[in-house]
C-alpha cells in the first residue's frame, strides 16, 4: 500500500508516470498524453528536415528546406495559383465523389437487402474491383478526352465500385433481429428497408464515405498528373517538369493537410449527427 | 372454431442440408387460453426458439397449422408482438420514439401515439425517461422499452424469446416480478421461451417442456400457484417440488 493514495491522483501523475502507461502492453493513456507523443513525432521530423536541409547536406533541387517550402507557398497562394489549383481539384472530386456515392449507396442496399441483386450485380462489381484504375487512364481519355469529365470518370471508376461492396456491408451488418422487428409491426420488406435497416447502417455508411474520400484525392490527382491543364496533379508535374522541387513538395504537403482536415471534419460530423449510439 | 386464443396443431419443421435431413420440430400441439401466460422451456438447441418464431411468422414451417383466434397464420403480423433476446430498440429514437414507431406502423395519428406511448412507459416505470436514447438506458430498462412496445399496441399474443437471458441476475428477477405485475394488472396471452426453469414456474399458468432431436412437447406442467406471485413464493414447498419435476422432465432428455 503506498503510504497516502489520495484520490484523483492519476490525473496529477508527472508526463514520465504517463508516458510509461502508454508504453504497456494496451495501456490506456489520456488524451493529453496522446497530442504530445503524436505532436511530438511531426516535431522530430521537422528537425530532422531542418537539420539536413540546413547543413546542405542535400541538394535543395532534391530536398528544399521547410522554409522555402513554406515561402514558394505564399507566392503561389498571393497571385492566386494555389487556390485556383485547389478549387479545380476539389471541383473534379465533388462531382466525381458524388456521383459515385449516390449510385453506389443504390446499388448497395439493393445488393445488401436482396438476393437477386447479389447474384446478378456483386459478381460483376468483385470483377471490375480488381481491375487497377491506373490501367483505365489511357481508355478515359479515349472516350472523353482530357477535360474536367475524364476526371469525374476517373474518380468514378476508382470509388464506385469499392463503395458499392463497403455500403453492401454496411447494410447485411444490420442485425437481423431490427429486420425481424419490423415485419413482425406488420411493414412491407420496402418500409422495413426504408424505416429501419438503412437508418440502423447510417453511422457505418458516413463511415465509409469518409474512408472513400481519401481514395477520391488519389484519384482525381494521379488523373491531373496524366492530362490536365489545371489541378494540384497539373501543377506538381509541371513543377517536376522545371525542377521547382518546393512547388511539388508544397503541393503534396498541402493535399496531406486537406486530406486531414476533411478526415476530422467527417469525424466531427459523424460525431454530431450520430451521437445517439455513445 | 378454437376457443383458443392460440393453437399449434401437429406443426413440424426440418432444415434440409445436402447430406441429410434433420427433423427440427415434430408433431407440436398445444393450446394457450386467452389470457394465459405459458412458458416453453428445453436444453438449447432443442427448438424452442424456432418454435416461437414460427408462430410468430419469422419461420416457414413444414407441417401443420398455426392458428390465432382460429384462423391460420399468414407470415408475421400485428396480432402477434414479438419480445426479442436483443432488445432491437432502434438508436436513433428515444424510447418514447420507439414506441410511438410501432404504434405509428399501426397508422396510429402522432397525436394518440405520444399518449399511448408514454402511458405504456410509465407502466414499466420508465416515465422519466421517456427522452432517453437506448445507449443512456441500461440493459434491464432497454428490454423494459421493449416490453412497452410490444404492450403498446396490444397484440392478441405477446411471444418472448429468452427476453431476460442477457440480463445480469438481479436485474433479471426485477424484471420477472415486473412481468408478472403486469400481466396480473393488465391480464393477456404470452408465451414465454426461456431456459431457466425458475423463471418459468413463477411468471406461468403452465410450462410445456420440449424434448430435442427431434423437438416434440414432452409434457406439460400445470403451475396451480396463488396469485398475485411475489418472490417470497419462490421459497414455498409447492414451487421447489414444479421445479423439481420439471428439472428432472428436463434431464431425462440429456446424455448421462
Amino acid at each position: 500500500m503506498p503510504p497516502e493514495s489520495k484520490p484523483f491522483e492519476s490525473l496529477r501523475r508527472p508526463f514520465g508516470k504517463r508516458l510509461k502507461n502508454a508504453f504497456s502492453m494496451q495501456g490506456t493513456s489520456s488524451r493529453t498524453t496522446y497530442v504530445v507523443i503524436a505532436a511530438c513525432t511531426f516535431a522530430l521530423l521537422l528537425i530532422g528536415w531542418i537539420v539536413v536541409t540546413g547543413h546542405d547536406w542535400v541538394m535543395p533541387i532534391f530536398l528544399p528546406s521547410p522554409a522555402s517550402i513554406l515561402v514558394r507557398l505564399a507566392t503561389l497562394a498571393e497571385d492566386g495559383t494555389l487556390w485556383s489549383d485547389v478549387s479545380s481539384s476539389l471541383y473534379r472530386i465533388m462531382v466525381g465523389f458524388l456521383c459515385a456515392f449516390i449510385g453506389a449507396l443504390a446499388v448497395g442496399i439493393l445488393i445488401g437487402a436482396y438476393r437477386f441483386w447479389e447474384a446478378a450485380l456483386e459478381p460483376l462489381i468483385d470483377f471490375v474491383r480488381y481491375m487497377p484504375v491506373v490501367a483505365f487512364v489511357p481508355l478515359t481519355i479515349l472516350w472523353t478526352g482530357t477535360g474536367d469529365a475524364q476526371k469525374f470518370l476517373i474518380i468514378w471508376i476508382g470509388t464506385f465500385f469499392q463503395q458499392a461492396l463497403m455500403f453492401k456491408d454496411n447494410i447485411k451488418r444490420v442485425p437481423r433481429d431490427y429486420a425481424s422487428l419490423g415485419r413482425t409491426l406488420g411493414l412491407s420488406g420496402r418500409q422495413v428497408l426504408l424505416r429501419i435497416v438503412v437508418p440502423s447502417a447510417l453511422p457505418d455508411i458516413w463511415d465509409t464515405l469518409r474512408i472513400s474520400l481519401g481514395w477520391a484525392w488519389t484519384w482525381v490527382v494521379l488523373a491531373e498528373l496524366v492530362a490536365a491543364d489545371s489541378g494540384i496533379g497539373y501543377r506538381i508535374t509541371v513543377a517536376q517538369r522545371y525542377f521547382q522541387t518546393d512547388t511539388a513538395i508544397g503541393y503534396i504537403l498541402v493535399l496531406g493537410i486537406l486530406g486531414l482536415v476533411t478526415d476530422q471534419t467527417m469525424k466531427a460530423v459523424h460525431r454530431k449527427l450520430f451521437g445517439y449510439a455513445r | 372454431m378454437s376457443a383458443y386464443k392460440l393453437s399449434l396443431q401437429n406443426v413440424g419443421k426440418q432444415f434440409a442440408s445436402k447430406s441429410k435431413t434433420t427433423t427440427v420440430l415434430q408433431g407440436i400441439t398445444l393450446d394457450v387460453a386467452d389470457e394465459e401466460f405459458v412458458s416453453v422451456v428445453g436444453v438449447s438447441g432443442c427448438g424452442k426458439s424456432t418454435l416461437l418464431a414460427i408462430i410468430a411468422g419469422l419461420e416457414n414451417f413444414d407441417a401443420g397449422q398455426v392458428l390465432v383466434d382460429g384462423v391460420g397464420i399468414e407470415g408475421p403480423g400485428r396480432d402477434r408482438g414479438v419480445v426479442f433476446q436483443s432488445h432491437t430498440l432502434l438508436p436513433w429514437l428515444t424510447a418514447q420514439q420507439n414506441v410511438e414507431f410501432a404504434l405509428r406502423a399501426g397508422g396510429m395519428r402522432r397525436a394518440e401515439a405520444a399518449l399511448v406511448a408514454r402511458d405504456h412507459l410509465e407502466r414499466v416505470k420508465l416515465g422519466p425517461f421517456a427522452g432517453h436514447y437506448p445507449s443512456q438506458l441500461s440493459g434491464g430498462m432497454k428490454q423494459r422499452v421493449a416490453i412497452a412496445r410490444t404492450l403498446s399496441y396490444k397484440p392478441e399474443v405477446m411471444l418472448m424469446d429468452e427476453p431476460f437471458g442477457a440480463l445480469d441476475a438481479f436485474t433479471r428477477v426485477r424484471m420477472q416480478e415486473l412481468l408478472t405485475q403486469i400481466w396480473e394488472d393488465h391480464k393477456l396471452t404470452v408465451m414465454l421461451v426461456t431456459h431457466d426453469v425458475e423463471e418459468a414456474v413463477f411468471l406461468s399458468d403452465r410450462v410445456f417442456v420440449m424434448g430435442s432431436n427431434p423437438g416434440t412437447i414432452k409434457s406439460t406442467f400445470v403451475i396451480d400457484l396463488p396469485r398475485p406471485r411475489s418472490r417470497e413464493l419462490t421459497r414455498s414447498a409447492r414451487f421447489v417440488a414444479l421445479q423439481a419435476d420439471i428439472l428432472e422432465s428436463i434431464h431425462d432428455d440429456l446424455p448421462r
